[in-house]
């Protein structure tokens, strides 16, 4: 028998559908991002709506649910953006729907600018939720120096809504880039990748993304290094930066913004793991230390790779059913494509230390005591 | 401000429990000599004193552990203490506690430039931690004004902030991984070298917590590689209105500055006594600073001037040398200490969203007429995170409380134009009792839930961040009785 979904339109309502709750809940918001918990499905995609946009402060507040697109298009008529770039997880698992923000959230979605800008949740600057006993909690605001209390805005940012669903973001954001440069080094091994994006990354001439994929659209290896900024200054960068990199090989300037091969073009490629789309790998997502990842992917053999945030982010495509956390030094691996076979056999989340595995268990009990939200998802 | 009683229980066994202490650490890292706890008795808000019980000085992670397993067992609430820096009293320690300073752990670890990352103790100072970076061309962002004293444990503890966040971001915002102790002796590994968190954001949770979750030990901390340069450029206008406008103009522009600095008038005649910075008498001043190489400067600049001249300023002047760019600083970073040559001042915290600065600047001003007490205002206008000095006589009876009072009414504005009571100092004891104001009950109790997991016992950091009415409960039902 299938449970309808429940599919709250306020926060009220979504108290409300948590408070009568008596059994999981398998919480999603647009259902694009691949992960299906046990339970009574619960969307918050009916929660939608910007409520406050203030781009002289730099400030966005919205609905859970508002689809990413809608706050990307509000965003862009005044030229600003969310510089943590969220990826969009459709074209990898297939999955169709809307992305909302409230997933962004959940999931702490960020893609290349990461590695300079930050991730999602340090642009999160506050948070309203509903607990597993049906309390509305806020925490954290609309301002982006706040130190009242604790910080669960952080806490929330990537806990899959194991601890609270969400029902209002804000966030900081920030002036769209006037211009793109684009660096690209072709045919260097892994190793020589992480030294090159290394070196641009200890420049002074602020990369806002580092990525290297060793099979790229024309089958050999190319390295990708971002520069933004107003035009004079991108110009003047990327010569700078193409001297510093000398030693790797020529390069080349991407400067097109339009088309299909075009800087824009190519960092959604990145972003959003294009390379990997279509096939039955399953799918990793691994946090490393960035000089760790050339002997990583060595490790890996036949696997596929892809190095973003300059090499600090290794996505792998493997054989179905292998587990490669073994193979990951310091660090964390998430299974982010897999067939049902795998996911019984292996966590999606990295198993943690058993003193910080307690506390999130211990976490989980005081925010949740009835076990409804997700459960099981994280631990 | 109201402390709880201290356990007489704990006070009893004073002699015992320290010798106890002794077992582990030498005895000249035990101190509870009376005129030795003096040093420990207060932070930077040193209008609240308490002697401790003791004061311990561990030199390692382990002893750091093999302390409070000691004082767990025994119920022995623990403050922690970086370099004593707090403006909210957050290491103002209870007469029934132990503060555990971290100050002789202080080495730098590992530097590691290829990852852009550097591992210290946390009793490093903040200044320290740059300086052991600074001749290979890298900086550690966060910048507090008290970087040459405050230790990296109490900028992780209160999450600070600095001059250049609006760029680079707070501490949390370059934290990637600690080493902590939990009040039990455990010892956790958190993050590393490597970006965000496999499960939940303990790092986040953690920076901020006002070390009541954990003692942290040692940080991996963000470096960044130092920009070519950086300029500033000074404008002055004839009202708090115009200045907001324009850093909100600024702000839409596209333009990125590292800091926006404000000034009012008050602050300016003070500071031009006191530093001779040569600024221009005007109601509202601000400094605003972009980096990059000259010519990036040059274009920045550009567009931040012709921003500023829409708005018909009262003076316009960009730095065209180091001497005056250092002249344009100087008065900004004087501030502090030439209000405090003219008199004793409570330096508030709050945040506001930007668009809501001329409101906020004029309910200051009315609430100063009120009260009666002179107010300046110095602050980051781009992150909107004022800092009123609100001026007072330490040495006129009542005259301490009518500042706390009029203090509290300027950060329930904070909270009613949308902001928060602190921005980077902290909760600690002195904004305990106003967390009603931006917290129901429900949003407190998820907070000391998370205290609940952490410390149990509630034991470390007591008496700080939650309203005592609000963990009274707690407090009461979990301390072991006398």
């Amino acid at each position: 028998m299938t449970n309808p979904m429940l599919a709250p339109t306020s926060e009220s309502d979504l108290a409300e559908c948590i408070a009568t709750a008596t059994g999981p809940l398998a919480i999603s918001g647009g259902g694009t991002r691949g992960l299906k918990p046990e339970g009574t499905a619960l969307s918050t995609a009916g929660l939608s709506g910007i409520t406050l946009y203030e781009p002289g402060a730099l400030t966005l507040v919205a609905q859970a649910g508002t689809p990413v697109a809608e706050i990307e298009a509000a965003l862009a008529v005044e030229n600003q953006m969310l510089a943590f770039e969220p990826m969009d997880h459709r074209s990898l698992l297939g999955t169709t729907g809307d992305p909302t923000i409230g997933g962004v959230v959940a999931a702490n979605i960020s893609g290349p600018r990461r590695v300079q800008a930050g991730a999602c949740r340090d642009f999160l600057l506050g948070v309203r939720f509903v607990d597993g006993t049906g309390e509305i909690i806020k925490n954290g605001g609309r301002v982006m120096k706040n130190v009242t209390g604790y910080d669960l805005v952080k806490l929330m940012a990537g806990a899959h809504g194991t601890l609270g669903v969400l029902s209002e973001v804000s966030f900081k954001v920030l002036p769209r880039p006037e211009a793109t440069g684009v660096l690209l080094l072709t045919g260097l091994t892994v190793a020589d990748a992480v030294r090159a994006m290394s070196s641009a990354l200890t420049s002074p001439y602020d990369v806002s993304g580092a990525a290297h994929i060793p099979e790229g659209q024309d089958g050999s290896p190319v390295t990708m290094i971002r520069l933004e900024g107003f035009e004079n200054s991108v110009t003047y960068r990327a010569k700078q930066l193409k001297e510093r990199l000398s030693q790797f090989g020529p390069s080349e300037i991407e400067r097109r913004i339009d088309g299909p091969v075009s800087t824009t073009a190519g960092w959604r490629w990145v972003r959003d793991v294009e390379t990997f789309a279509g096939t039955d790998e399953d799918v990793w997502r691994v946090s490393i230390k960035p000089s760790d990842a050339p002997a990583l992917t060595a490790t890996l053999k036949d696997a596929r790779v892809m190095l973003d945030w300059g090499g600090g982010l290794v996505w792998v495509a493997c054989l179905s059913g292998i587990d490669i956390r073994s193979k990951v030094p310091k660090g964390h691996a998430t299974l982010v494509r897999a067939s049902d076979q795998t996911r019984k056999q292996i966590a999606t989340f990295h198993p943690e230390a058993p003193p910080l595995a307690k506390l999130a268990a211990d976490l989980r009990k005081n925010f949740d005591p009835k076990g409804i939200l997700n459960p099981g998802l994280m631990g | 401000m109201e402390m709880p009683r201290p356990s007489e229980h704990v006070l009893g066994k004073k002699t015992r429990f320290i010798s106890r202490l002794k077992t582990i650490l030498a005895d000249e890292h035990v101190i509870s000599d009376v005129m030795e706890t003096r040093v420990y008795e207060c932070d930077a808000l040193a209008a609240y004193a308490c002697q401790p019980l003791c004061v311990v000085l561990p030199g390692t992670t382990e002893e750091v552990s093999a302390v409070l397993k000691i004082c767990h067992e025994e119920g022995v609430p623990v403050v922690p203490r970086g370099s004593g820096t707090s403006l909210a009293g957050g290491a103002l320690p209870t007469a029934d506690s132990v503060v555990l300073g971290v100050s002789r752990m202080s080495d730098v670890l590992e530097t590691d430039y290829d990852n852009r990352v550097i591992r210290v103790q946390t009793g490093r100072t903040n200044l320290s931690v740059t300086g052991a970076v600074d001749e290979d061309g890298f900086f550690y962002a966060p910048d507090p004004s008290s970087q040459l004293a405050c230790a990296i444990a109490g900028n992780i503890a209160m999450n600070s902030g600095g001059a250049h966040c609006l760029k680079y971001g707070v501490t949390t915002n370059n934290l990637l991984g600690v080493t902590m102790v939990m009040m039990d002796g455990t010892v956790v590994e958190i993050g590393g070298a490597h970006m965000d968190a496999g499960g939940y954001d303990w790092l986040g949770l953690i920076c901020g917590s006002e070390g009541q979750l954990g003692v942290v030990t040692e940080a991996t901390l963000r470096i960044l590689p130092k920009p070519e340069g950086a300029r500033p450029v000074l404008i002055g206008y004839s009202s708090a209105e115009i200045a907001g406008a324009c850093v909100s103009d600024i702000i839409k522009a596209g333009v990125l500055p590292v800091a926006i600095e404000y000034m009012d008038k008050r602050v300016i005649e003070v500071v031009e006594d006191y530093a001779k910075a040569g600024y221009p008498d005007c109601e509202a001043l601000l400094i605003v600073e972009v980096e990059g190489s000259p010519e990036e400067i040059d274009e920045q600049l550009g567009v931040i001037k012709q921003i500023a001249r829409t708005h018909d300023p009262v003076e316009l002047r960009e730095a065209q040398d180091a001497d005056e760019a250092a002249r344009i600083w100087l008065g900004r970073k004087s501030a502090f200490g030439a209000m405090g040559q003219i008199n004793d001042y409570m330096c508030l915290d709050g945040t506001i969203p930007v668009s809501a600065l001329p409101y906020v600047l004029r309910r200051i001003g009315e609430l100063s007429d009120e009260y009666g007490l002179d107010v300046g205002n110095v602050f980051h206008a781009g992150d909107g995170n004022m800092h009123p000095l609100i001026l007072f006589d330490a040495n006129k009876p009542g005259d301490l409380e009518t500042c706390e009072a009029m203090g509290a009414e300027i950060l329930k504005l904070c909270v009613e134009a949308g902001g928060c009571l602190t921005g980077e100092h902290g909760v600690g004891i002195e904004k305990r009792e106003l967390m009603t104001v931006q917290f129901n009950t429900a949003d407190l109790e998820a907070q000391m839930k998370v205290k609940d997991v952490f410390d149990p016992a509630w034991l470390l950091n007591p008496a700080k961040v939650f309203p005592l009415s609000n963990s009274s409960d707690r407090r009461d039902t979990i301390r072991p009785a006398a």
